[in-house]
């Protein structure tokens, strides 16, 4: 090939994989400016301060309240569920992966783990809606057919595997100096681990349990399967609740008419979740960065 | 996975360690009597019938070239190999006539007796307090909040620190130069009063002045401790220990007075090292 045609072919290719790259950033800006133009016009109808902080939710009914509490809690509920089995048992298992298993073990359990993160997230919401939910009422006679609890935790179950490998990461990036230096000083496994590495990991475990939040908020497949279409302001986990996403799904597979208000608060809705899991990923990648810095 | 096999062991201290017994004898009594130690990873033999008395109170020198078991000789003093899947050892070592790797050796009791101090300093993320109250909090040697100050001072003090960082004390320890650190890592690993201080090329990452500091300290904490020091650095052998042991491939090849071994070494092997023509 003459130096000229390979030339050519170089630049061919970069422009290529600049387009590739473009095509990416360019639709992130769509959506992002889709986004804030329907949110715009829900604005000029609705004020602000009565959709932040409205206690009532019923955009789709005949006499219209825009207060989006209700859906804030619902999922900040059933994500606080989630988190509460996430995080434990994902640091857990990622202490146990890092510092304790034999190498055997480490391979075995981890792709196990990540098969986990690939179930589909509808298995999941069936799993809670048909199976967790009636074992679930066995135990609790009080706990309605939708509700807060059992997806929730079966959240938790979905988000746990991004838990333990982040976090599996940070310990495993704690220098083994670390390790030494505090068994040289006649330090045992545990007195190490839990004083020594989990403290030294511990903005890169932030980061991981942070992320783990963002993705809890978003999700929204077992949501709208199980936690049932009812927005409500409450933090019993027993009854059915609605959350952001499950809001969005509903009137998208309604028939609500586009360009209407209540067509427009999914917007609004989205906007708020898009900003906070947007707010959540900037936390997590800052405390990311710093673990780096602080062992380059 | 630890064997210790005493019986096989001791009868062929004699091929190598003749030369050893012959010049290197100790008028001072011996802390560490280590004898037909051999140490392998996995399948790889990385010390061969190593036997060796180090003196108390003295500062031991282990050169050699890279790779020749000087660092993971020492290792196998505090038993930190074991953190490592897949060795094994053969041989005794007495360390005031106990043999660490006896059944009723407890390892994490071991390390409180024998600190160390590592090649790469490796202070906590915290502060500078907090590094040196560790060892003392984990092992519950400090029965107070001031005896546990006092306690940080003193070791502060032994190790040439106190003067430069008793007005930050809890300042993160990572904000030290790296001379302060390795001083840090000293002031840590004696504040838990050890009796024996091993140290891994201790100097190899500062600078000459730093150095300076970390040679004068080993010389005055002698009078207190027994100190085992790994060095690449030949000149740094000569002027800190009394006492040399020269390694090559995983032997013991000569061990003697630190001035009879830069002078009139026996083995050639110890001459062509010492003069510079290998290593």
């Amino acid at each position: 090939m003459s130096r000229r045609r390979r030339d050519f072919v170089e630049r061919v290719v970069e422009w290529a994989l600049r387009a590739c790259a473009g095509v990416s950033i360019l639709v992130t800006l769509g959506i992002v400016s889709v986004l804030a133009v329907e949110t715009f016009q829900f604005f000029r109808e609705v004020s602000p301060s009565e959709f932040l902080f409205g206690t009532v939710w019923t955009p789709l009914f005949f006499q219209k309240s825009f207060g989006v509490l209700p859906l804030v809690a619902g999922t900040l509920l059933v994500s606080a569920i989630a988190m509460a089995v996430a995080v434990p048992a994902g640091l857990l298992t990622a202490v146990y992966l890092s510092e304790y298993a034999p190498a055997t073990v480490r391979r075995v359990v981890k792709p196990v783990l990540e098969v986990l993160a690939g179930v589909p997230t509808v298995v999941y919401g069936y799993f809670a809606l048909l199976f967790v939910t009636p074992l679930l009422q066995q135990v609790l006679p009080g706990l309605s057919g939708f509700n807060a609890l059992s997806p929730g935790l079966v959240m938790g179950i979905m988000i746990l595997p991004m838990v333990s490998s982040l976090s599996e990461d940070a310990l495993h990036g704690v220098p083994r100096g670390l390790r030494e230096a505090a068994y040289a000083l006649g330090a045992t496994k545990m007195q190490t681990t839990t004083r020594v590495v989990l403290p030294a990991a511990l903005s890169g475990i932030s980061a991981a349990g942070i992320l783990a939040a963002s993705r809890a908020i978003g999700e929204t497949m077992i949501v709208t399967i199980a936690a049932g279409q009812q927005p409500r302001l409450t933090a019993n986990p027993l009854v059915p609740v609605e959350t952001m996403t499950a809001y969005i799904v509903q009137v998208s597979l309604g028939d609500t008419p586009a360009g209407t208000l209540a067509y427009r608060t999914i917007f609004a809705v989205g906007m708020l979740l898009f900003v906070s899991t947007f707010m959540l990923n900037l936390a997590s990648n800052w405390l990311r960065e710093r673990f780096r810095e602080e062992y380059a | 996975m630890t064997t210790v096999d005493s019986d096989t062991a001791i009868p062929s201290l004699a091929g190598v360690a003749s030369l050893v017994s012959e010049r290197g004898t100790v008028e001072t009594p011996t802390k560490v009597d280590v004898r037909g130690l051999s140490f392998y990873y996995g399948d790889m033999r990385a010390l061969e019938d190593v036997s060796i008395q180090i003196p108390e109170k003295q500062v031991t020198a282990f050169i050699g070239p890279s790779g020749c078991g000087k660092s993971t000789f020492l290792r196998t003093l505090n038993r930190m190999n074991d953190i490592i899947p897949g060795v094994r050892v053969t041989g005794t070592v007495l360390i005031d006539g106990k043999d660490i790797y006896g059944a009723s050796t407890d390892p994490v009791t071991l390390r409180q007796h024998v600190g160390m101090v590592f090649q790469k300093s490796n202070p906590f993320p915290k502060s500078i307090f907090e590094n040196v109250a560790y060892g003392l909090r984990i092992n519950g040697l400090a029965a107070s909040k001031t005896e546990l100050a006092d306690r940080v001072e003193t070791s502060l003090r032994a190790a040439a620190l106190w003067d430069e960082v008793k007005d930050r004390l809890s300042a993160s320890a990572l904000a030290l130069s790296g001379g302060q650190q390795q001083r840090l890592c000293i002031a840590r690993a004696l504040a838990v009063e050890p009796e024996v201080l091993l140290m891994d090329e201790p100097a190899s990452a500062l600078d000459p002045i730093a150095t300076q500091h970390i040679e004068e300290l080993v010389f005055q904490l002698k009078t207190n401790y027994t100190i085992v020091i790994v060095t690449h650095n030949m000149q740094q052998a000569a002027r800190v220990s009394d006492r040399t042991a020269f390694f090559w491939l995983g032997k013991l090849i000569e061990f003697d007075l630190t001035s009879r071994m830069f002078t009139a070494p026996t083995a050639k092997l110890t001459e062509d090292y010492v003069t510079g023509r290998f290593g």
